[in-house]
């Protein structure tokens, strides 16, 4: 066990390092740091002055990758390579142009993703797989046809749909639940409950769909063909025989999002009002702030690695041929 | 009284007729064996009989009445305790058809919770001692054992012990070996025979091999393009079947055969096709002008004997004519084309990081033989022994981890990229599966030129239409596409494009084990013919004894990636000297020797990645000693042409 | 007039080329005839295809783009607003622009004004709209007016089929023509006399927009993946056929590429690419160019970050592939590594690529809005349904409220994104009979 997590270890760390030369290529390269203090400090104010002192109080005034300035360790480690991606790795990700720490905000905005996002996502989870044997039951029937063209329908609506409209009719027209907002503790059912119906809805469609068709597929083996054989009802080769195979796929699907719902939901926050990391995402993109998207960047990286590690440990959990050879 | 019995069973799929009026009875005890090739609508009879038809097919009319009652009249959920519960099926494949994600044990206690009364407590037991009536040792252990721990032969076996936990009165056997090697083939045979005497069962065993048939029926049934042809009680139908097909499916077997194998020209009709006269008069060297105008009847020939034949309903004999074999052998040549020695290879079972140590998987490991002009060589082994591997060493589409490979001399593996291309017009292959053997989506002149222009050879359409003559297309092939074709024409195609570069060797892998009987005797028929004509050796890699027995000169036996015997092909077939040798000819379903036992190997076959120590059989051994666990045998001489790795044999 | 070519107008002409060649000198293999002759039998895939054509012709309108002649110089002045042949077209649209919002076929503004009254009274009233300053005449009258056009259209086109004989079975699509047909008719003979779908904030006719966005939609569902999609095909099938360290390296490479979130990806890379434009204003001599660079640099950016998928299955595909006999056979001749991908790999590929191709279109329309959302869509100033969403919600707050932008742009987008989806499966069918349940 230990050297399987050595070794995934050894695997993370080039890809990490790729991310970070990839971001930090598209940040300091492409562009230089000038270029940014000329665009944050908009045209009116660009004086050569003004740009140092930009690039001073945020760091920008170092060499990229080496500084000649020093001949110790430093003139590798005081440059922005080093500072600017190579710290991330500590999970040390400065500040914000606003000044206040990443690290922290990440921590603080963490809690609210997560009250949206694991509901959705087990919520989700169940709503999908029970309509999918729904419509797998029924197959062949008008019940699955009507299934199958809804779901398509479901799937061809864009997501901002559901919000605009579902904010829209149950809070502005109902007056049902807060149109927007969050708040601590227990009161937060309030504000939680209109952005996970709809974004379960949302994802109804193509849900559904993707289920059905590995249910379908499922149906399909001789292994069916063997439970009928042996006269067991329609029922129970579904939930006994079918659900248990398909559930691998499925599950090892879902394990990979999982690190990521900490990271939030950009769409549902921002309109929805929630301090969580979706809505940090847009807000720094809006207001252009390349330290913040840089550190999500990372994040973002960094669990999905541990998403594609967990889907190894769940793969091996639910299929017994992964598990015991 | 007939425990079984389906009377004008009809079952459509659209416009197709899957089966068309099948009648057959069963007694208790006894085994009818349902006979023919592939798409004959044997499997789907048996589907039929269970209702367990694919979705998009169904039975248009007929009864199948189980100890009296109409089974087909019966409501879904009373099906569904006759399902397992009456009538238990085994399916081919043995791979597929248990649930790789519930133990065994789970899947057998669930047909005992379906079908019996007994307290649920017994029900671990009962699954035990099951699993012990059907040979599995240690049977507690394996309840708790996952499909996927189990060999082939073991998976049919739980098949077998889940499908008698319902007590059935019918077992429906759905080709139960055909997936298996000869060996375990063999073992669960026996396995099925001794149970269905055990427990007086009815059997209907559907299967395509002649010799099955012999060892396991009481009843034979032969089906073509979905209709019986012929029925009869076993010894009179092995002792004079009287069908035009059946007799011909008996000229085409290889066994010990000294005529040439009789081609049936052209191959099975489309299942659309609408029949006005008898649906074999086409293929029939009999056929006159009545058989292509009316059905014909079913004529009584004897007790329980009956044929659906013209001429037989005007009380004349049907013989099938038979050519003798060529007597024209080619002459082997005196100098070897193909000399391979101490061959290996070895691949590292998985990547591992920085180690040095790597297990590795032996699948060959140390071969060598020898291989003269228009000679042919049999290579003939169980699964995974190797022989597929050695094939492609030897055209060097696999590394070799060791030694030599000779064409004509030239060592192939010193060979400069540049001057191995010029060698490789010197050796071909013809393959297994004719379906992945031809790109779907070229035509035919441009798949037998590929190789032609790859090796910087002329084209010359002249050229290709002899080509085509010479394995019996017609020269409009040349425009069509792979899948306009039947899979023995395939074959033909395949062996064309080898052809097409004029090769010394041609490697031949399995390339009639997917074919149906009569197929496979035209391709046989065809590579004989070509070998006289154009002096081609042949190294013949198979696992049919009878095939290699008919085709090869010499006969090598490979037991986990080595070369055990090898000798003549009357030395080896008559004379053999390896236990293991010994066991493979034993175990081939025999036309002649009934259902006489014979001994047969019990274990399963060894993994090459794991071989065991010392002699790799001595397992399996009968015969094993002390020294067999501990030394691989040294080669023994039998004779200038015969020789042996046992030591049983050894001089000392 | 002078016409302008963007480079996504000839890179979507390319394409439109490229396709027609390649179904004209389709390699007789029975195959691709096959699957289209399956989809072609497929009611959903006719109509569906005819309404995506529909699409797609008022989007190649849209791509012929020229500068107009100014009409009162005497030398030939060229404007410097790009128009496009759509333009021309939709020139019954563009003719009255309003102050500011107006309600679907109002005859007066959503908000109220200081109106002079003919008696020189100053009230505050809902305005008269330009396009009603002219005697308008009752929705009914023109709806029945269309109808007939449309009815009188249909009756010319079967006369001239029957002088010609030609033979003609009515179809789903033929059903879907007659359908479009009625509905242009009715389109063109309410256009010059009501707003049909209302007026934006700024006064300009909503379906106007509507119509100019599906240009945008189509770009970035279509260029998106085709732009990529020789990377992940060379690449997917080479690491797939050789295996070794060039499989390590572009699995590398993709594995790093999925690892960061691809909207998180998409806005850096857009940020960095509107700071490039604000420090090289040089390089873009017109708006018209700028907003087409960056729409072209959204669609690269986005492939990307999509194309990972699609190399991941190519070269899964490919491993399968290669073990093959035929390849093997092909092997055992001295064919070329290279010959043996384009003769053998890739024809077997093909379909996977085309299904993929067109199950990414819908996805990616839908992505177009939530990246304009997000702000790192296409340009502010372009036209695009993203764009028109993001500028009407915020009216969903006023009272009475403002539904008309918003309800056009969704069921536009909604509309492309059915028949796209519906059409993908079809497609699906056709060319991969087998593969699904």
């Amino acid at each position: 066990m230990m050297a399987y997590l050595l070794r995934r270890l050894r695997d993370a760390i080039p890809i990490l390092l790729g991310v970070n030369l990839l971001t930090f290529t598209l940040f300091f390269v492409v562009n230089t740091p000038d270029d940014m203090a000329h665009m944050h400090l908009g045209a009116k104010h660009v004086t050569p002055q003004a740009v140092a002192q930009w690039k001073t109080e945020h760091g920008y005034d170092l060499p990229l990758f080496y500084n000649s300035a020093h001949t110790d360790i430093d003139s590798v480690t005081d440059t922005i390579f080093f500072n600017k991606s190579l710290r991330m790795f500590a999970l040390d990700f400065g500040a914000a142009d606003d000044g206040r720490d990443i690290a922290n905000e990440i921590k603080t905005r963490a809690g609210p993703s997560l009250a949206i996002a694991v509901p959705v996502f087990i919520l989700g989870l169940l709503v999908n797989i029970s309509f999918a044997l729904m419509m797998v039951f029924f197959r062949h029937t008008y019940l699955d046809g009507l299934g199958v063209v809804l779901a398509v329908v479901l799937m061809s609506i864009s997501g901002l749909f559901y919000i605009i409209a579902g904010q829209f009719f149950i809070a502005k027209l109902w007056h049902w639940l807060p149109i927007s907002g969050f708040a601590t503790g227990i009161d937060a059912w309030r504000f939680v409950l209109l952005p996970v119906l709809i974004s379960v809805v949302g994802g109804i469609g193509s849900g559904t769909r993707w289920y059905r068709s590995i249910f379908l597929a499922e149906i399909g083996k001789d292994y069916v063909r063997t439970a009928r054989a042996k006269g067991l009802s329609e029922s129970r080769i579904l939930f006994r025989h079918v659900l248990q195979n398909g559930m691998i796929p499925i599950l090892t699907g879902a394990v990979v999002v999982l690190p990521l719902l900490f990271m939030g939901s950009l769409l549902t926050e921002s309109f929805f009002g929630i301090p969580g990391l979706g809505s940090y995402v847009i807000d720094a993109i809006q207001a252009q702030d390349f330290a913040i998207v840089r550190a999500m960047v990372f994040i973002g990286a960094v669990l999905y690695l541990v998403g594609l590690w967990l889907t190894d440990i769940a793969y091996s959990w639910a299929d017994p041929r992964v598990r015991l050879s | 009284m007939s425990v079984l019995s389906v009377e004008q069973l009809h079952t459509r799929l659209g416009k197709l007729h899957l089966v068309d009026g099948v009648s057959l009875h069963i007694n208790a005890g006894e085994t009818f064996a349902l006979l023919g090739e592939s798409g004959c609508g044997k499997s789907m009879t048996a589907l039929s009989i269970m209702r367990l038809l694919p979705e998009v097919a169904h039975i248009s009319s007929g009864q199948v009445m189980l100890q009296g009652e109409d089974i087909l009249q019966l409501p879904e959920s009373a099906m569904r305790k006759v399902r397992g519960g009456k009538i238990g099926m085994i399916f081919q494949e043995p791979m597929t058809s248990l649930n790789p994600v519930l133990t065994v044990g789970e899947q057998i206690t669930e047909t005992l919770r379906r079908h019996t009364d007994t307290p649920t407590k017994t029900h671990h037991q009962q699954a035990a001692d099951l699993l012990s009536a059907v040979g599995i040792p240690d049977a507690v252990r394996r309840l708790g054992d996952y499909p996927f721990q189990l060999s082939g032969g073991m998976k049919q076996r739980v098949m077998i012990a889940m499908t008698l936990a319902g007590n059935p009165e019918v077992l429906i056997a759905d080709e139960p070996t055909t997936a298996l090697d000869v060996t375990i083939q063999a073992q669960v045979l026996r396995l099925l025979r001794e149970i269905q005497q055990q427990r007086g069962m009815a059997m209907l065993l559907i299967t395509h091999d002649l010799g099955v048939v012999s060892e396991m029926a009481h009843q034979v049934g032969v089906m073509y393009a979905g209709e019986l042809v012929e029925v009869a009680p076993r010894d009179a139908f092995f002792t004079q079947p009287a069908h035009p097909y059946s007799q011909k499916l008996f000229a085409a077997l290889p066994q010990r055969n000294l005529n040439k194998l009789a081609n049936i020209t052209g191959s099975v009709p489309a299942l659309d096709t609408v029949f006005v006269g008898c649906r074999f008069a086409s293929r029939c060297d009999s056929a006159f002008a009545l058989c292509h105008e009316r059905p014909p009847e079913w004529t009584t020939l004897g007790q329980g004997h009956r044929a659906r034949c013209h001429l037989l309903a005007q009380a004349q004999s049907v013989t099938v004519t038979l050519t003798p074999a060529l007597n024209t052998v080619a002459a082997i040549g005196s100098e070897a084309v193909l000399v391979v020695d101490d061959l290996r290879v070895h691949y590292p079972l998985k990547r591992v990081w920085l180690s040095s140590h790597t297990p590795m998987l032996k699948a060959v490991d140390g071969v060598s033989f020898s291989l003269h002009g228009a000679e042919t060589l049999a290579l003939v082994g169980e699964s995974g022994c190797g022989k597929t591997t050695i094939g492609k060493a030897i055209l060097q589409l696999q590394h070799a981890t060791a030694g030599r490979v000779l064409l004509d001399g030239v060592d192939l593996a010193a060979l400069t990229p540049r001057a191995l291309r010029q060698q490789r017009a010197y050796m071909q292959m013809i393959f297994q599966d004719p379906y992945s053997s031809l790109n779907p989506h070229l035509r035919v002149q441009v798949i037998l030129t590929e190789g032609m222009q790859a090796l910087g050879m002329k084209v010359d359409m002249a050229d290709l239409r002899y080509l085509l003559a010479q394995v019996g297309l017609p020269d409009d092939a040349l425009t069509r596409y792979p899948h306009e074709f039947s899979g023995g024409q395939r074959q033909r195609i395949a062996i064309a494009r080898a052809l097409a570069v004029r090769p010394k060797l041609i490697i031949c892998d399995e390339p009639t084990s997917a074919l149906d009987v009569s197929v496979q005797a035209q391709i046989i028929n065809l590579l004989k013919d070509l070998q006289i004509k154009l002096k081609v050796s042949y190294l013949f890699i198979t696992h049919n004894l009878p095939v290699a027995d008919y085709l090869a000169h010499r006969i090598a036996v490979m037991y986990l990636g080595r070369i055990v015997e090898i000798g003549r092909n009357d030395e080896i077939m008559q004379h053999a000297a390896h236990p293991y040798t010994l066991a493979l000819l034993a175990a081939v379903p025999s036309l002649t020797r009934g259902q006489g036992d014979v001994r047969l190997l019990s274990n399963e076959i060894a993994s090459a990645a794991h071989p065991p120590t010392g002699c790799h059989f001595h397992p399996r051994c009968p015969q094993a000693m002390a020294i067999c666990r501990q030394q691989y045998p040294r080669m023994t001489q039998i004779s200038p042409t015969h020789f042996v790795h046992c030591h049983l044999l050894s001089p000392q | 007039m002078m016409p302008v070519v963007l480079w996504t107008d000839a890179l979507i002409y390319l394409l439109v080329i490229s396709m027609a060649l390649m179904l004209y000198f389709q390699p007789a293999d029975g195959q691709l005839r096959e699957a289209l002759r399956r989809l072609y039998q497929n009611k959903m895939g006719i109509i569906t295809g005819w309404i995506l054509l529909m699409f797609t012709l008022l989007a190649l309108l849209d791509s012929l783009h020229y500068r107009p002649v100014l009409p009162d110089s005497p030398t030939p002045q060229y404007s410097i607003e790009v128009m496009s042949a759509l333009d021309a077209v939709l020139q019954p649209l563009r003719a009255h622009n309003e102050k500011t919002y107006s309600a679907p076929l109002a005859q007066h503004l959503y908000v109220k004004e200081n109106v002079t009254l003919a008696n020189g009274l100053v009230v505050r009233d809902y305005p008269r709209l330009n396009i009603a300053q002219t005697p308008q005449p009752e929705v009914s009258v023109l709806l029945l007016r269309g109808t007939s056009w449309g009815m009188a259209a249909i009756l010319l086109i079967w006369l001239v089929m029957r002088l010609f004989h030609v033979r003609h079975t009515m179809g789903a699509g033929s059903w879907v023509l007659i359908i479009v047909l009625l509905g242009t008719m009715l389109l063109i003979s309410l256009a010059g006399h009501y707003h049909i779908l209302g007026t934006d904030k700024v006064g300009q006719d909503v379906l106007y927009s509507t119509l100019k966005s599906i240009r945008t939609g189509l770009l970035i569902g279509t260029l998106t993946t085709l732009i990529m999609l020789p990377f992940a095909v060379l690449m997917g099938i080479s690491a797939g056929y050789f295996g070794g360290w060039l499989d390590d390296v572009i699995q590398y490479i993709y594995t790093t590429l999925n690892a960061i979130p691809s909207v998180l990806l998409i806005a850096a890379a857009v940020l960095m690419m509107q700071v490039y434009i604000e420090t090289h204003p040089a390089l873009f001599d017109s708006s018209a160019a700028r907003t087409d660079f960056r729409l072209l640099f959204l669609c690269i950016i986005i492939g990307v970050t999509n194309w990972t998928g699609l190399c991941r299955l190519l070269r899964g595909e490919t491993l399968k592939l290669r073990e093959l006999d035929y390849v093997q056979a092909a092997r055992a001749f001295a064919v070329s590594d290279m010959r043996i991908m384009l003769r053998h790999i890739l024809p077997n590929l093909f379909h996977l690529i085309l299904i993929s191709v067109v199950m990414d279109f819908s996805g990616l329309v839908l992505a177009e809005a939530v990246l304009s959302y997000v702000g790192v869509g296409v340009d502010p100033a372009m036209q695009s349904w993203g764009n028109m969403i993001n500028a009407a919600r915020l009216e969903m707050a006023r009272e009475p409220v403002v539904w008309w932008p918003l309800v056009a742009a969704f069921s536009f987008m909604f509309t492309l994104v059915l028949a796209a989806n519906l059409f993908a499966d079809s497609v699906r069918d056709a060319f991969d009979p087998k593969g699904h349940a």
